[in-house]
């Protein structure tokens, strides 16, 4: 009998009676990270990775039931051995491997290969089955190394900084903000949004070890925000706050800012194509590294990925779930 | 090429016009030299000729990246552009090159003549040694479609400001005949080659649509009311022996209507006259879906000379007796396109577009209801003592037209956009009901504010029934209004009708599937648009 199973509630795992990244309410939710489509409230009790517990407990509410684990430790729940291998997406990000009887399963959650300096990396984990998702499975998605698209976001912001404009980057508030803060720190005084600012807490408390920032209040001149970098969740990129910034020039952090339609889509100065997700070569290099001889394909361009994986000889199918990107849903919610 | 690839990143940065036109002084400030013209050229839409076919670049594309093809082609489903798509899946270049522009261009065609082995070669060298963004131009470079957001208006704009020349001077300049590999930008800007070119022709002067009632006008003393006739646009220039027909979209179409070459000897030379190139028949003007079977024909039937046959309704004067007369006020030029269409020898061709007569806004009003009936598409009210200005101008002369036909459908397909939209399906098809069946009447794809397109491509994705590859078959729900200028038969559609600039006029949350129109409410509107009765 197959180790995991797609349900209307979710992955569910028959043998261990608990689900992985849920959509609908069960009694545990093994939960890979903290973005909000792959994590929803009103489960019983949820199992994270340790620095996926903060998120959890400042998005869902302090008193949230989180179980955590470190990356590597096994445990047992019901017979089924499972643990938590760093999937390289966003701080505290885990690909969930589960082994029942010799059969080993990895439901990678969300993930990308290249190191981005504050998310623990990715490994590749063997097993027979592997969930992957494919928000980038097209092959015209293919990364720069981040230092030159850090060197790109650099220089934008020294052409900024000559031509007195504030330099507003806007980025998701988990992971591809403290990415951002962790690369960019130095020069300029970082400004961030307080629901970065709020997340950043929750990680240095955990003992995360994020570069410093300022929280952006209400009573903080304009002037003083001109000096620096500013970042701010997508959901604000067209508020009235943006308006009310001098000279502002805004650039958008996103895997999608890789094609001339994406850019221009928004209405931004400048896109940079910087993505917690794995480009095509990202994933077909993770995939291969696994070894599995059956591969899900979640999210993104699923029927495309698993075609082509096909094709190549890994047997792939399609699967119906309800994680969106949250660089879809949030870049594209307020444009 | 690294300095236009530049220009072009930024370009498309920025959304504003300033930051385009700046762009483009820096540009026009800096580039090299013989790179100007061939720039001028590329995004006024004079496309050299294309040197290898898109299939073969497609085909290489596909060979080089190592990829299928169906698996290209859902790439380019998602980019929703081919010079992109192919500047994304070729394997990173391994050479670097910092040729020019100008360079690049004068090879492409020197291969033009070679077979494909050798175009092959050239083109795979070449994309070996430009990074993704240089490729997506070399790739535009080959294709000639250059449309980047700079339009003539705005390109000039910028070249008057770069070399501090009148921009009526540059819109000639670039509009006249001339090759980038032949002039220097020095004598493009002067203006050089057009004294000696007989074709130039003016740039049009456009209306703003009147978005209020023309009461806001003032007196009515001062305007001159017309048909807003629903043709081609065109401009009649008569030079030194020689007859051009221009259209809007500054083509020469002189070959198309032979109907007007009598203009050749019956205008005097140094005559310049715009006006509409339309289908009249016994006095009358015929619907656009008739003139339609004349357009973009290289040889013309007997059959269409006699159903269609070609007339041109005179809007003014903008050259006579060899002196650009467009500072003269609007009166004074009509006085002399009455003398000019009264002295022709062959009458009813060339025609003068009537002067409509009215005491009040009032009883224009009522006249204005009339325009269906005359097939013309509202009015155009123009100050008399206006001057002829260059492109759009707010305040002289205003279009006043009456409201697009309109029509209930229901969606029933999807498909991605390309360019900026594409990764969102924003094509839609719209049908109409037809007993039990719906049939396809219309494909639209503006006219929804981003949300809504946003709104409409969540339902997509959730309500798809089928697809076939980019295209989505969705549950015929989502009511919307199509506005439309016109409708034709058809015997491509399998409704046997088209319409005309067919676009979304509202999304109709207020109705259901149910109450859609149905064809037979359109074939009465065609059937009623064919009579002419007046």
């Amino acid at each position: 009998m197959a180790l995991i199973s797609f349900t209307n509630k979710g992955i569910f795992c028959k043998q261990g009676g608990f689900y992985i990244d849920p959509w609908q309410p069960v009694d545990l939710a093994v939960t890979t990270h903290g973005h909000a489509d792959h994590v929803k409230f009103g489960n019983k009790a949820y199992l994270c990775h340790e620095l996926t517990k903060p998120v959890l407990l400042h998005r869902l509410g302090a008193d949230l039931p989180v179980q955590t684990l470190p990356y590597y430790k096994e445990i047992t729940i019901n017979g089924v051995k499972l643990s938590l291998f760093p999937a390289g997406h966003v701080i505290g990000s885990a690909q969930v491997r589960l082994e029942y009887k010799g059969e080993i399963c990895v439901i990678s959650g969300d993930y990308k290969v290249e190191y981005d300096g504050i998310s623990t990396a990715f490994e590749p984990v063997k097993c027979h089955t592997f969930v992957s998702e494919s928000t980038f499975g097209l092959p015209i998605y293919k990364w720069l190394p981040q230092e030159e698209v850090f060197g790109k976001i650099r220089n934008w912001v020294s052409d900024n900084h000559d031509q007195l404009k504030t330099s507003v980057l806007i980025a998701y508030s988990l992971g591809k903000a403290q990415r951002l803060i962790k690369n960019l720190a130095g020069d300029q005084k970082i400004y961030v949004h307080q629901s970065i600012a709020n997340l950043n807490e929750g990680f240095i408390k955990a003992g995360v070890d994020l570069p410093e920032t300022i929280r952006i209040t209400p009573d903080l001149k304009k002037e003083e925000l001109q000096k620096g970098i500013v970042i701010v969740p997508p959901a604000l990129a067209d508020g009235k706050w943006m308006k009310s910034l001098m000279s502002a020039s805004t650039g958008i952090c996103s895997g999608w800012m890789q094609v001339r339609a994406g850019r221009r889509w928004q209405s931004a100065d400048a896109g940079f194509a910087l993505s917690d997700h794995a480009d095509w070569p990202g994933l077909l290099t993770a995939i291969k590294a696994t070894e599995a001889e059956k591969v899900f394909v979640t999210h993104g361009f699923v029927s495309t990925f698993s075609r082509y994986l096909n094709e190549i000889g890994i047997e792939a199918e399609e699967v119906t779930t309800r994680y969106g990107s949250e660089e879809d849903e949030e870049i594209i919610k307020e444009a | 090429m690294k300095r236009f690839t530049e220009l072009i990143q930024q370009l498309e940065t920025s959304n504003k016009t300033n930051d385009k036109i700046a762009a483009l002084v820096s540009y026009f400030s800096t580039a090299d030299e013989k790179d100007k013209p061939y720039v001028i050229a590329m995004f006024t839409g004079k496309k050299p000729r294309r040197p290898v076919t898109t299939a073969l670049i497609r085909e290489w594309a596909i060979e080089l990246s190592d990829i299928p093809a169906w698996l290209f082609a859902e790439s380019y489903h998602s980019v929703g552009d081919l010079s992109e798509t192919i500047a994304l899946v070729l394997p990173p270049a391994k050479h670097v090159t910092d040729r020019k522009l100008h360079e690049w261009i004068t090879d492409l065609a020197l291969i033009s003549n070679k077979d494909d082995a050798a175009k092959k070669e050239f083109i795979l060298q070449s994309w070996d040694s430009l990074d993704t963004r240089e490729r997506f131009i070399f790739n535009k470079l080959i294709s000639g479609n250059f449309r980047i957001g700079v339009s003539n208006k705005m390109l000039v704009n910028a070249l008057a400001k770069q070399s501090d020349t009148d921009s009526n001077k540059i819109m000639h300049s670039i509009m006249g005949k001339w090759t980038p590999a032949e002039i220097t930008y020095q004598e493009l800007i002067n203006g050089a080659h057009v004294n000696t070119d007989n074709s130039w022709p003016y740039p049009f002067c456009l209306a703003y649509a009147l978005d209020s009632t023309p009461e806001n006008l003032g007196e009515t003393m001062a305007w001159q009311a017309e048909w807003k006739w629903d043709g081609i646009r065109g401009q009649i220039v008569k030079r030194n022996g020689e007859l051009f027909i221009w259209s809007r979209g500054e083509e020469l179409v002189t070959d198309q209507f032979p109907e007007l070459h009598f203009l050749k000897d019956d205008l005097p030379d140094g005559t310049v006259i715009d006006g509409e190139i339309l289908s009249v028949k016994d006095g009358s003007v015929q619907a656009f879906s008739i003139l339609q079977q004349r357009l973009n024909r290289k040889t013309i039937h007997k059959s269409q000379l006699k159903d269609a046959p070609i007339g041109f309704y005179c809007y003014d004067v903008l050259e006579f007796q060899g002196q650009d007369i467009r500072t003269s006020p609007l009166s004074a030029r009509r006085k002399i396109l009455v003398d000019i269409i009264t002295a022709l020898q062959i009458k009813d061709v060339a025609i003068l577009s009537p002067v409509i007569d009215f005491n009040d806004w009032e009883q224009l009003a009522e006249i204005r209801k009339e325009s269906r009936a005359n097939n013309s598409e509202g009015i155009m009210l123009k100050k008399l003592d206006s001057l002829y200005h260059s492109g759009r101008k707010r305040g002289d002369w205003w279009k006043w037209k009456i409201n697009p036909y309109t029509v209930d459908t229901v969606m029933i397909y999807a498909q991605k956009g390309s360019g900026r939209r594409a990764n969102h399906f924003t094509d839609y098809t719209f049908a109409v009901r037809d007993g039990e069946q719906l049939i396809t009447i219309a494909k639209a794809y503006s006219g929804l504010t981003d949300i809504e397109i946003k709104e409409v491509d969540s339902f997509v994705r959730k309500n798809a029934i089928e697809k076939f590859g980019p295209v989505r078959t969705v549950k015929p729900e989502l009511v919307f209004e199509i506005a439309f200028e016109g409708i034709a038969e058809s015997k491509r559609h399998k409704a046997g009708l088209a319409l005309r600039f067919p676009r979304i006029a509202r999304w109709r949350k207020d109705k259901n599937a149910s109450e859609i129109n149905t064809l037979d409410d359109l074939r009465q509107l065609l059937a009623s648009t064919l009579s002419n009765e007046l």
